[in-house]
């Protein structure tokens, strides 16, 4: 072994007021794989864009194989050797996979771009890791999975030697995920050395051969994979122990919310096939599966934005019409959206406005807003809810993703509504927060409210549902305890499994 | 040097953004003047003083800013919502020739107080029905307003030129294309006797408070906001986006023909096929110079007006062609783009 490939030395950064990182040194040896764990906000992105040279670090140096990287100069850094995979893409989606991996690595000077060369060397490296792509698809008609794939083929066709991996598996499936990291794992056996930032305890342990923790910009501790536990990077990383709350027994009520057969059909294409259940007051029913399977459509079914084409929909024992928003809302259905920034906040407003444009009926006269009554209504959110990081007056665009979760709990939960949509709550969100989430979650069912969780985190699912349902391909899997569910009996839900039976039970 | 974006936008370099894009612009342009051959300081001095130096270029001024604070307005408050109406010119004129036609042919010999209510009313729905056209294949066809709506103003001129050569000619006017005169009844009032100056500017102003106070103060203020910002979200929070692109389109097209209006009823007349020197097209630029805040249009429509017709002074007395007028305009815009810019950003060494 000749050294770390990668050495950063005593970085610091400050942004305003906020110190994002404090004299933090660390080295990467050659085919390693480091992760870099941290809650959102612990510095972790900065440190990456400094060694990226996105960012001029106050002080400290960058070390790549022995030479020292002048700051700020991102092209010096992939010409280097490190290569950046962003958490969002850096691809254009009208130009094909080849275009995109080629772009920037000739001048623009030449008479024609050599493709036919970039095309060879293109499937040498696909070939050669394993990562499989046709140079000639449209980028925009990929899947995510397979848009990271380019772009870390994009890296490492400017031969990347370091690659570093920003929050890679947000974007991912499980089963993308799983495949993203034995892929990683056979990269760094072929002598890449790899950083990745994440949050995520479980693709940490099973990934990284070292774990530096970071929390509020300064590093906090360095473990090997094999000498530390979840429990105790949970730990380092929030700095206390953290628990997640877990749902305890309850009685359901009486059925406030009750589809029967409903389909929901929009752009063509049955999104919802006839589907069944029943929601109880004080419950949680937990809908899982993997994405794309039609819960985006269930979700926008009881928030009032999709209606359906057949069936009916039972609300407070009342068969209703056409659900818009303003009947959910009105009717007590609080709805906590699948996206929070493109579809839940509106981050150019005030956190009042957003905190009010719901209700805007509420909180108006004769088509007047009542300011002090959104600002009041705003205030008692923040206070309840313990929102961090702005007053009723400031623009949302400046919270966290966890407290704009926060605010978008709060104005659903501060005045307890019948039934409560609660889509992806905690997706992105770092541990403390989700445990932040949950609790308010359960804290609306101990209130009565029936909930609607709907979630690709089985975890999540296990710890707060009473009862749980399969989404796969728009149908809805027959209920099923939480008491009777396990890994696998879900995992086979979550594969469709049951409508097989149905078929046996039949015969 | 990079450039970081800023978590705040602090007030006083909001406040200092425009007038210090206008004081770079006007630097610019001084270069320009300079390259012309002419001493760049006596043509400001001129520029100024033909714009404010007397009540006749006070008035001129403010006659001059009248339609182009209503043009102003309607880009503002469409861009707000981000429905992208570019064709505030072809509203304008059509605004203009319905209300020089309404007056010439059906309110002949009516009372003023009878006719000019409805005439605002006509131009300003005139305006609006050309803007709904591009705004209905925008929300069926999903077709881009920018290309409908600025093709729409060439139809909307050539149809003006249409009718005033021909079935509106004014059979008085020695063979030239412009239409029948206003009815005299139907001629605003003057706001200052020997002055070309009328009742049109206060109107405006009015408007541009009325909008303000729409825009901050109302819920359909509130949800054209949250429609132009984030749509998905405001449908996600209920506002009907449909209904409220319709509206900010009507509001926008009519304050547009509106402009056309009061140049008419108020200026002019009558109608030719150069009663506008780009009004609308102008008022696109006072919108981005006022940041589309509806009281900032007041202040940007006076600015451009003032340069307009300092620069015709300035022009006659030291030899510069009038265009360095919409030359220092266009690099005002420039300059106050950078300025919106860098009040979002800062730079990084």
């Amino acid at each position: 072994m000749t050294g770390p490939v990668l050495e950063l030395d005593r970085i610091s950064k400050q942004f305003g007021d906020n110190l994002a990182n404090h004299d933090i040194s660390l080295n990467l040896a050659k085919g390693e794989i480091v992760a870099l764990l941290g809650e959102n906000g612990a510095g972790k992105t900065t440190l990456m864009s400094i060694l990226f040279g996105h960012y001029m670090p106050d002080s400290g140096k960058v070390t790549v194989m022995g030479r020292e990287l002048p700051p700020g100069k991102p092209r010096a850094a992939i010409r280097a050797g490190v290569g950046m995979v962003h958490q969002h893409f850096s691809l254009a989606p009208n130009l094909t996979v080849l275009e995109n991996v080629m772009t920037g690595t000739e001048s623009l000077w030449l008479p024609a771009s050599n493709a036919a060369a970039g095309r060879k060397k293109l499937l040498e490296i696909s070939e050669r890791f394993g990562l499989k792509v046709d140079p000639d698809a449209r980028l925009g008609d990929l899947s995510v999975g397979e848009q990271q794939r380019v772009e870390i083929l994009k890296a490492l066709y400017n031969d990347a030697r370091i690659l570093v991996l920003d929050e890679p598996t947000a974007v991912l499936t499980r089963i993308e995920a799983d495949k993203l990291f034995s892929t990683l794992k056979d990269m760094a056996r072929q002598g890449l050395s790899l950083i990745f930032i994440s949050h995520k305890l479980d693709e940490v342990m099973a990934t990284a051969d070292r774990i530096v923790v970071l929390r509020g910009g300064k590093l906090v501790a360095e473990r090997k994979r094999e000498e530390t536990s979840k429990a105790e990077l949970a730990e380092l990383m929030v700095g206390r122990a953290v628990k997640r709350p877990v749902r305890d027994a309850s009685t359901p009520g009486e059925v406030v919310l009750e589809a029967i057969g409903v389909t929901v059909r929009t752009g063509g294409v049955d999104r919802l096939k006839s589907v069944d259940f029943r929601l109880r007051a004080g419950e949680v029913l937990g809908i899982i599966g993997v994405s794309g399977n039609g819960q985006a459509t269930l979700a926008q079914l009881l928030s009032g934005t999709a209606q359906r084409s057949a069936g009916s929909l039972v609300l407070f024992g009342e068969e209703t019409a056409d659900l818009t928003v303003a009947d959910a809302v009105t009717s007590g259905i609080g709805r906590i959206p699948e996206d929070r920034n493109r579809e839940g906040v509106i981050g150019e407003m005030t956190i009042w406005e957003n905190a009010i444009l719901e209700r805007l009926s509420r909180f108006s006269r004769l088509g007047l807003v009542d300011r002090k009554a959104g600002v009041a209504f705003a205030a008692r959110i923040i206070q309840a809810f313990d929102v961090r990081g702005g007053s009723p007056t400031s623009r949302v665009r400046l919270l966290s993703g966890g407290n704009m979760q926060k605010l978008i709990l709060g104005r659903n939960l501060i005045e307890p509504p019948r039934i409560l949509l609660a889509a992806q709550p905690a997706r992105g969100l770092d541990e403390g927060a989700v445990a932040a989430v949950h609790q308010r979650i359960l804290e609306a069912r101990r209130a009565g409210t029936a909930i609607l969780l709907i979630s690709e985190d089985l975890d999540e699912v296990m710890a707060l549902a009473d009862r749980i349902q399969a989404i796969v391909g728009g149908r809805l899997s027959p209920s099923l305890d939480a008491e009777d569910a396990d890994a696998r009996s879900l995992g086979l839900m979550m594969a469709g499994e049951w409508e097989e039976r149905e078929v046996v039970d039949a015969v | 040097m990079r450039f970081e974006r800023r978590e705040h936008r602090p007030a006083a370099l909001v406040v200092a953004a425009p007038m210090i894009a206008v004081a770079a612009a006007l630097a610019v342009a001084g270069v320009l003047i300079a390259l012309a051959g002419a001493p760049v300081l006596e043509a400001y001095w001129k520029i100024l003083t033909s714009a404010f130096g007397s009540r006749l270029s006070v008035t001129e001024t403010l006659t001059r800013a009248s339609p182009l604070i209503l043009t102003g307005l309607a880009a503002a408050v469409a861009f707000r919502a981000r429905l992208w109406n570019i064709g505030g010119e072809g509203q304008f004129y059509l605004g203009a020739i319905a209300v020089a036609a309404a007056s010439a042919r059906l309110f002949d010999g009516w009372s003023s107080a009878a006719q000019i209510p409805l005439l605002f009313i006509i131009g300003a729905v005139a305006g609006m029905l050309l803007l709904l056209v591009p705004l209905w294949l925008r929300l069926r066809f999903s077709v881009d307003e920018v290309v409908t709506t600025l093709l729409l103003n060439f139809v909307s001129l050539l149809f003006v030129s249409m009718l005033i050569d021909g079935v509106l000619k004014d059979p008085l006017a020695f063979g030239w294309p412009q239409s029948e005169a206003v009815d005299a009844a139907a001629r605003l009032p003057k706001l200052l006797t020997r002055s070309r100056l009328h009742i049109g500017l206060v109107m405006a102003v009015a408007i541009a408070f009325a909008i303000h106070f729409v825009q901050s103060r109302t819920v359909f203020g509130v949800r054209s906001r949250a429609a132009g910002l984030n749509p998905t979200s405001a449908v996600f929070a209920g506002v009907p986006l449909g209904r409220t692109l319709v509206i900010v389109a009507m509001i926008s097209g009519g304050l547009a023909g509106l402009a056309g209006t009061i140049e008419v009823l108020g200026v002019k007349g009558y109608v030719t096929s150069d009663l506008s020197p780009g009004y609308g097209y102008s008022g696109i630029v006072v919108a981005m110079l006022a940041n589309l805040n509806p009281l900032g249009v007041v202040l940007a429509a006076l600015f451009t007006a003032a340069m307009f017709v300092g620069a015709d002074g300035m022009s006659r007395s030291v030899g510069i062609p009038t265009y360095i007028a919409d030359v220092t305009v266009a690099l005002s815009l420039l300059s106050m783009l950078i300025a919106v810019f860098f009040t979002q950003y800062r730079i990084r060494r």
